[in-house]
């Protein structure tokens, strides 16, 4: 085998690896130089950057691949760590990697006169690690172990400024919600293990039988990522932590809470499959179910969006303000997740008698919607969060009330700001009009109300960043501090992200065929899912 | 009904560490009953290893009579409940490293007045 | 390439971005039927406010939480039971998971 074809099959393992290695590797080399770690670490993060391209282009080309720790081959019964990479799981390594390398940018300057920084950047590799293995693996243990060091390494940055009160607060409300959401996954998962002996999800997907145990243990896993995913009415964490911590750690944690929402994706669509994509008689009896929680997700999603968004008016603290904003927008996720759960109907014949169980077209359009709408919201919301974390580097206030006129002197934020508006907000031609208009079309056919609150939900999205944008960037110039010119850097870590936006919103059937209708497909598909594993591997 | 004992303790851990959570108002109370949480979750998946009349399953120097591997228990919880234990310890060791800081800013340690960050 | 297909119909940004530069045109076009023949700094150009008197733009810039007032104070029986939900607590959080996880284990289990 050539070098390229080992390295592709070893990169799994390297993806999660190198990181990891770096985390520990950057406090030696941090102490050559006082620039070393920052380079250093996005040495690492480029490195790991290049084996994910590799990857995808394998992965989008030969399907699923599978990486066994401490053998050659797969051998069943599966007793192994199995990494198992698919579409959806390259969809999210590749949203988290782009963001920690544009946090790392950004950190170049932003981070510059902070003391403690060998820890700063172990922990953000270790975040990045964390990340990646939730995304990769294929065994639910596994992936709490993962969860639980992204929890951990994530508190710890948010608490990163230890000398302002409210930084540690929203360090300890983080690691209390995110202590408590892992240890209810465990027991899901000790439920699981203890009626199948196995934990691996193929293995589980495959014998799982819908008892009364798994049904508690289904909930009990639904909630507890949602939890920390931030649904609401459990999103309260959500503003304090992203609003106090550095502005490169808020990006890192965007995408670690994308990453315990792509946990939901997996258990309702790999680990229980066979009773959420399967279309069998038999499920018959679980169809009631299936609804009601459809419709339940559904109800907290919309409560999300209006709630989101009616508290983000009020807020005079711009990172709180934009994290509410967020809270909008992982409702929009879920809404799509509810309206697929909710969109299946029942065939009769004229006897009366059941013939078929079958999903709605838009049922599968809803969750296109999401999934895109998953990728649109990193790089809209990282975006705007890198506007406020410019804007608190270089005038030194938070609140709202006491910024103004700043369009004069950084010409290149003012830029940036209006693109992150224009797509959060879902005005066309950016990306996030793309992901919205799919998901209003799709949630209008379930129910009209549905599409008329994810529409008004938009514009008073509008409303909210137009108000930022009078009162922040407007006006006559009335900072007392010395306003001058951002770094470069930042502008660099602002543009790649704005890039990737207009191109995006330039180009969106190109990225919905490549890249969010193969992770769909990898998604609904879940007996491919369990074959890669069962059926042989690689 | 006596192996019945283990799980309804488990249950008991677990409903005690969420009061503990949800209605103590002294952060180090909070903190006990998420250690409690968790010791209620590791017994549970000790438990579920339990094999009537087996022995601690290690392969070599097994006893006359033992069968390999009918009459163990198995090793497969316990690895899981040890993973669980450490991550328990790293967990703890944070919160209680932020009480600390926390009381050194608010000089209080009741929940219900450390609330700068609210609405 | 660019336009991509929803169940019931068609987003192109294309089109969109020439109907954006053809509506500029014609804003364009209107705006320079206007009078060029004005006297800059007189009464000509002045702001009218109703007869009141305008200060400088240092005192007239209205601060970003009193920019949406009429929208808060209108929903301010909906803002006073938000306000009483976000308390900052702590413990509260888990409170409201605990309730989400027996709403679900109702709907889930139950039926």
């Amino acid at each position: 085998m050539s070098i390229l074809d080992t390295f592709v099959a070893h990169a799994p393992a390297l993806i999660v690896a190198i990181p990891l290695l770096g985390a520990f590797l950057v406090q030696l080399v941090g102490r050559l130089h006082e620039k070393a770690k920052v380079v250093f670490a996005l040495l690492t993060i480029l490195l790991t950057n290049c084996f994910l391209y590799l990857l995808t282009y394998d992965v989008f080309t030969n399907g699923i691949r599978t990486y066994i720790f401490g053998n050659a081959d797969l051998t069943l019964p599966v007793v192994r760590i199995l990494f198992e990479v698919d579409a959806m799981s390259i969809y999210m390594a590749l949203i988290s990697t782009t963001l920690i390398l544009v946090a790392f940018i950004f950190s170049w300057v932003y981070m510059k006169d902070n003391t403690g920084l060998d820890k700063f950047y172990t922990l953000m590799l270790l975040l990045t690690a964390g990340m990646l293995g939730m995304v990769f693996t294929g065994d639910i243990f596994n992936f709490f172990v993962f969860l639980e060091i992204t929890g951990i390494s994530s508190a710890a940055l948010v608490a990163f400024w230890v000398h302002k009160a409210e930084a540690v607060e929203a360090g300890f409300k983080y690691i209390l919600i995110s202590a408590i959401g892992a240890l209810f996954v465990l027991f899901a998962i000790a439920l699981l293990y203890g009626q199948y002996d196995a934990l691996n999800i193929a293995v589980l997907a495959q014998s799982i039988q819908f008892t009364f145990l798994d049904k508690i243990a289904l909930v009990i896993l639904l909630v507890s990522l949602a939890m920390k995913a931030g649904l609401f009415p459990m999103h309260m964490w959500l503003p304090d932590s992203y609003s106090r911590a550095p502005a490169p750690v808020t990006i890192g944690l965007v995408a670690a809470t994308l990453a315990s929402f792509y946990g939901v994706l997996r258990v309702i669509f790999s680990l229980y499959g066979g009773i959420y994509s399967g279309t069998d008689l038999a499920l018959l009896s679980t169809l009631t179910s299936t609804k009601f929680m459809g419709s339940l997700l559904i109800g907290l999603a919309l409560l999300a969006i209006l709630v989101g968004v009616i508290m983000a008016l009020r807020q005079t603290d711009l990172k709180r303000l934009i994290a509410f904003a967020a809270v909008a927008e992982i409702g929009y996720m879920f809404l799509g997740i509810g309206t697929w759960m909710a969109a299946k109907t029942v065939h009769v014949d004229p006897d009366g008698i059941a013939t078929a169980i079958s999903i709605l077209p838009y049922g599968n359009l809803a969750l296109q919607g999401g999934i895109f709408h998953l990728f649109n919201d990193a790089f809209d919301i990282g975006l705007l969060f890198l506007v406020a974390g410019v804007i608190f580097f270089v005038t030194k206030e938070r609140s709202l009330d006491n910024l103004s006129g700043l369009a004069r002197h950084m010409k290149a934020t003012t830029i940036f700001f209006i693109i992150g508006l224009c797509a959060v907000a879902g005005l066309p031609p950016l990306n996030g009009f793309a992901s919205k208009l799919l998901l209003y079309e799709s949630t209008f056919q379930l129910n009209p109300i549905l599409g008329i609150v994810a529409i008004v939900g938009s514009i008073l999205l509008l409303a909210v960043f137009v108000k930022v944008f009078y009162a922040a960037f407007m006006g006559p110039d009335l900072i007392k501090t010395n306003v001058h010119k951002e770094p470069r850097s930042m502008i660099i870590a602002m543009g790649i992200l704005a890039a990737v936006i207009i191109i995006i919103g330039l180009f969106p059937d190109l990225f919905l065929t490549h890249f969010v209708e193969p992770a769909t497909d990898a998604l609904l598909n879940f007996s491919s899912y369990t074959n890669a594993v069962l059926i042989g591997g690689v | 009904m006596i192996y019945n004992i283990p799980y309804l303790v488990v249950v008991g851990l677990i409903l005690i560490g969420l009061f503990a959570v949800m209605f103590k108002r002294n952060l180090i109370k909070i903190v006990i009953g998420v250690t409690l949480i968790e010791s209620g979750v590791n017994l549970f998946l000790i438990t579920l290893g339990f094999r009537k009349d087996g022995v601690a399953p290690i392969f070599t120097g097994l006893p006359e009579g033992v069968n390999y591997p009918a009459d163990m228990a198995l090793p497969v919880p316990q690895a899981l409940t040890l993973t669980s234990i450490v991550i328990g310890v790293a967990v703890l060791a944070l919160m209680l490293s932020m009480i600390i800081h926390l009381y050194r800013h608010h000089n209080t340690l009741d929940v219900s007045k450390i609330r700068r960050l609210k609405e | 390439m660019f336009t991509f297909e929803t169940g019931s119909g068609f987003w192109n940004p294309l089109v969109w971005i020439i109907i954006f530069v053809v509506a500029f045109l014609i804003g364009y076009i209107l705006r320079s039927f206007g009078k060029r023949s004005y006297k800059e700094g007189t009464e000509q150009t002045k702001s009218f406010l109703s007869g009141n008197e305008e200060y400088d733009k240092e005192h007239m810039q209205i601060k970003s939480s009193n920019l949406y007032w009429g929208f808060t104070e209108s929903f301010s029986w909906l803002y006073s039971i938000l306000k009483k939900l976000h308390t900052g607590n702590a413990s509260d959080y888990i409170v409201w998971f605990v309730v989400v996880l027996g709403l679900f284990l109702l709907a889930g289990v139950m039926l």
